[in-house]
């Protein structure tokens, strides 16, 4: 190919349709909600969730299973971006219906922007998920964030909103800016910015090893904050309770498939050589996320606080499955360790989606419901849904028969597969600290009498979509097979 | 009836019958909640008695055995076997169940369908502990059975239930997740198989033998429980629901002398041999010390919760000494057990339900208020105690009489606990029976009723028939017995 042919390339825009609908969508969502006169935007939301499906539709007509390369190899398109992006459009359709109570009754945000903001956010989970160039991945970064700043702040007038958007947007910018540092050094140590590059010519040694040590760090640091892994984490317990719970859902879910795809595109894909190194740093992180996440979650009284420290030790716990991967140069586990961090993702947002929904489902009337002690004698008000927190309560703990213990379970055999007994040991004791706080907020609905006897009154979708979430958890855990066969293939493919 | 998957109904029956009297909701359909719970467990019971009408005596080989891929990722499969071992617990649990259903038929009002169906549930759960051949199933169903018991003692416990609750869901936990990570080395180690026959097979070297045993021991110590881990177990019992109790004592405590057999054993039987005199230490401790503790209590319950420790330490005692008599003895005394502890427990709460107090202060003369009732617990104190012609003896005297072979001053230090024992049942058993009428609390008691008559003749026959003619439970161990201490006699280093 000559350079004359390079410059006149039309990239294949078939292969990122998906991205491309999205966009088009959500500014014609965003402009098309200026005319709708309906205060609860039924057609907005309608809408919106249409153009997910529509996108899941294109994303899975359009897969091939191959790995493809488009828009001169900044984009990638595998079967790993696939599966994680029908997951993403699954979880935002979810995220939708658990929140669309919750806002309606809150008149600073139910506004058409709140449906623009969350397909942006999408838009920009589906670049980072496809990213195949350092910059395609800052960019789905920044469009993540900047639409998860303003929906955190929609609610203007919440004082602890604003609060807990300030300090998401400044923290967050300040990891931006780490991640960039880090990313220019890996340009000056590798002298390219395309991910398959870079792994080439550190395959090939022609790197500066001093230089590039030194912007894994940055790097590093950077994905830490995004993950939220100690000592990285100070926005998350802020972020998660300050915000209104229905964006601290989308916060909580959503992102975390996207982090866990960034995660596997910077340093699986580009960086694997030098794997020795930034598995050490993750390895300290991740123990780090795990204490310090369990322990602080048993001091709290909110549950949006608790379940952001549970957060923290669940992105440690996946890390296990990220740092195993390759022990000493030997990379016959890295399927098997990669592919039970992905389940450990994906079942983590599951759970997550359902306990977040419970505490919207319960809010009502505009009042919060995020202290534990509203959970009180639930389940003498309403003994499914009380079954269906339990449910997630003991998945998160890691209890079988829920799919949690599975999400454990593969993780710890990743663990001591790559002989890191130690590191198995340590992971199993702190999960035990963090069953405690698990158990409370099953004491709390169960062994304790109520505070109000009010009835849940819910619309009818999200009780069904609720119970649905509490019997997937529940049927995962006793048929795991076939989703973890599922992202052991994506993986298989496209590694 | 070859063709029929026995130990998955046994499991499923119990289960699916808990989530359809789940399904009744609210207390006013409380009556069907009882009747369904009670047919479930009927014939979760009735489904279990043709792997002992079928059993094959001769063979020590695994029987009933499914087999099929469950999550084939991991090779992990839901492999069901039962021998001589395993196969009467599968029994005894489900005669349990029945048992705590009548138990709890007047008693518990409140949240009926979610008490019975927690005990349904529980009960397929822990057939499926003593029936799985698979690493990750055992522990699949080990650790889901923490949560309905959990619950149980949580909801219908006593005043400080809920510190009961966490420290026995908490304490269990402590010990299993290490033998999580047990069982991964061992599906490391083995290349890829959860398979526990496989693993009984496999050569381990010494060292990761004694680390796999002693990750099992805590697992199974605190399960068992065993000195110096007990502490969970009075306090679970004091709060539990009668119900409650019987489960926990008849059946839970099984689990962890079971696990010894299917685990500790066959797995590593190097550090078996070489560890023996630290589980035999911890047993006598169990057996003496306990023993003490048991008679200066004043609380009932807290009694015979101690009582059950000391009987536990026989068991382990047994196990470890490698004989077949201590072994089988062992075995009985485990079934006994079930039977008996499981009446001592109804007992209390006969009385508790009456008078609401499981303090011994509180009681004196029932004989004269409650004389049907008096004779029933008379017959279950006895067997406690090892009373010859009780269920009890039996199993203490085949431990015992395994012990002296072994070495005379253990046996001499167990068999001193036929005093203490026989003291601290009997001395508690006269405080509460006899003696005039201590109060118009007692003077106001009423005897039993049909339906508390019922239970305690069904957990009578079990005591005394066994106690009588224990043959029927012992030949069905012998081959299963005689194969596992002719596989932990040979070394598995190599």
């Amino acid at each position: 190919m000559t350079l004359a042919e390079m410059q006149f390339q039309i990239p294949d825009l078939r292969l990122a349709s998906a991205e491309i609908f999205i966009l088009l969508m959500a500014c014609l969502i965003l402009v098309g909600d200026l005319l709708v006169r309906d205060r609860k935007r039924t057609l907005t939301f309608v809408a919106t969730q249409l153009t997910l499906v529509g996108a899941a539709m294109i994303t899975f007509a359009s897969s091939t299973g191959e790995t493809v390369y488009t828009f001169s190899n900044m984009y990638v398109g595998d079967l790993m971006a696939d599966l994680l992006k029908l997951l993403l459009y699954l979880t935002v359709i979810v995220v939708l219906f658990y929140s669309r109570g919750y806002i309606l009754e809150r008149p600073q945000m139910a506004r058409g922007e709140y449906y623009s903001l969350a397909l942006f956010a999408t838009l920009g989970m589906m670049v980072m998920i496809s990213a195949s160039h350092l910059v395609t991945v800052y960019i789905g970064l920044e469009l993540l964030s900047l639409s998860l700043y303003a929906m955190v702040a929609m609610n203007r007038d919440s004082v602890p909103a604003t609060e807990a958007a300030m300090k998401f947007f400044v923290l967050g910018a300040l990891a931006s800016g780490l991640l960039l540092y880090g990313m220019s050094m890996i340009y000056g140590a590798t002298g390219t910015l395309e991910i398959p590059a870079i792994a080439e010519r550190l395959y090939m040694g022609q790197f500066d090893k001093g230089i590039l040590v030194f912007g894994l760090v940055f790097l590093v640091a950077g994905l830490a904050f995004k993950l939220g892994v100690v000592p990285f984490h100070m926005w998350i317990p802020d972020v998660y309770h300050g915000a209104p719970t229905a964006v601290t859902l989308f916060i909580a879910t959503a992102p975390k498939l996207a982090a866990f795809a960034m995660v596997m595109r910077l340093l699986v894909n580009g960086l694997i050589v030098v794997s020795q190194d930034w598995q050490a740093m993750l390895i300290i992180l991740s123990v780090l996320s795990m204490a310090i996440g369990n322990i602080a979650a048993i001091a709290q009284t909110n549950l949006k606080r608790m379940l952001a420290y549970s957060a923290i030790s669940h992105m440690g716990f996946m890390l296990l499955g990220i740092v195993t991967g390759v022990v000493g140069g030997d990379a016959r586990f890295a399927l098997n360790a990669y592919s039970s961090a992905m389940f450990y993702v994906i079942t983590y947002v599951l759970t997550s989606a359902g306990t977040f929904g419970m505490i919207l489902l319960l809010a009502r009337g505009g009042l919060e419901s995020d202290e534990l002690d509203d959970f009180k004698g639930l389940n003498k008000r309403s003994p499914w849904f009380a079954g269906v927190m339990m449910m997630m309560m003991f998945s998160m703990a890691g209890i079988p028969f829920f799919v949690g213990f599975f999400a454990k379970f593969s993780v710890l055999q990743a663990v001591v597969a790559a002989g890191y007994l130690w590191l198995a040991i340590v992971a199993v004791a702190f999960s035990l600290i963090g069953c405690f706080y698990y158990l409370r907020v099953v004491k709390i609905m169960y062994f304790d009498p109520p505070a109000n006897m009010s009835p849940i009154e819910a619309p009818l979708d999200m009780k069904i979509l609720m119970s649905a979430n509490g019997l997937a958890v529940a049927l995962l855990g006793i048929f795991p097979q076939v989703l973890m066969s599922l992202c052991a293939f994506s993986l298989l493919r496209s590694l | 009836m070859s063709g029929t998957p026995l130990l998955s109904l046994a499991i499923w029956v119990p289960i699916v019958a808990g989530l359809a009297v789940l399904a009744t909701g609210s207390d006013r359909n409380a009556p069907l909640a009882r009747a369904l719970s009670l047919i479930g467990a009927v014939v979760g019971l009735l489904v279990t008695i043709p792997l002992y009408t079928d059993f094959d005596l001769q063979t020590p080989a695994m029987q009933f055995v499914e087999l099929r891929p469950w999550i084939p990722r991991f090779n992990v499969n839901y492999h069901l076997g039962v021998d001589g071992i395993s196969m009467l617990f599968v029994i005894l649990n489900s005669f349990i169940t029945v048992t705590v259903v009548l138990a709890g038929w007047q008693v518990i009002d409140s949240k009926v369908a979610q008490y019975n169906a927690g005990f349904l549930i529980m009960s397929g759960l822990l057939n499926g502990i003593f029936s799985a051949l698979d690493g990750v199933l055992f522990y699949v169903f080990f650790e889901a059975s923490l949560i309905p018991l959990y619950l149980i003692i949580g909801i219908w416990g006593g005043p400080n239930r809920v510190y009961a609750a966490f420290k026995f869901f908490l304490f269990t936990l402590f010990g299993s997740l290490l033998f999580l990570i047990a069982l991964l080395y061992l599906f490391i180690s083995s290349g890829g198989s959860f398979s526990i026959l496989d693993w009984h097979r496999m050569p381990i070297g010494m060292t990761a033998q004694t680390w796999l045993f002693l990750a099992f021991l805590v697992a199974f110590a605190v399960k068992v429980p065993m000195w110096p881990v007990h502490t969970w177990l009075p306090d679970a019992h004091v709060e539990a629901p009668t119900g409650g109790s019987i489960v926990l004592a008849a059946i839970a405590l099984k689990l962890g002398a079971y696990g010894f057999l299917r685990f500790s054993l066959p797995i590593a039987p190097d550090a078996s041999h070489q560890l023996a005199g630290l589980v035999v230490a911890l047993s006598l401790i169990a057996i003496i010390y306990i023993g003490f503790v048991a008679l200066v209590q004043e609380d009932m319950k807290k009694l015979v919760a101690y009582s059950s420790i000391a009987h536990m330490g026989f068991v382990t005692l047994g196990f470890f000494l490698f004989s077949p008599m201590g072994v089988e003895g062992a075995l009985v005394q485990m079934i006994s057990h079930g039977f008996v502890s499981g009446a001592m427990f109804f007992s209390i709460g006969v009385m508790y339900d009456r008078a609401h107090s499981r303090m011994i202060a509180d009681y004196g003369g029932v004989v004269n208020t409650m004389p049907k009732f008096a004779a029933f617990f008379m017959l279950f104190a006895m067997a406690n105690a090892g009373l010859p012609a009780t269920s009890g003896f039996v199993g203490e005297f085949m431990v015992i009489l395994a012990a002296v072979e072994h070495n005379f001053w253990v046996a001499f230090a167990a068999a001193s606990t036929m005093i203490v024992g026989a003291a601290y049942t009997l001395w508690m058993y006269k405080r509460v029976v006899f003696g005039s009428v201590a109060n118009h609390h007692v003077a106001e008691l009423k005897d039993i009723n049909g339906r508390e008559f019922l239970i305690f003749v069904l957990f009578a026959i079990g005591a005394l028939g066994m106690g009588l003619y224990p043959q029927p439970f012992t030949e069905v161990m012998h081959s299963s017995v005689d194969e596992l201490l002719r596989h932990v006699a040979l070394s598995k280093i190599q």
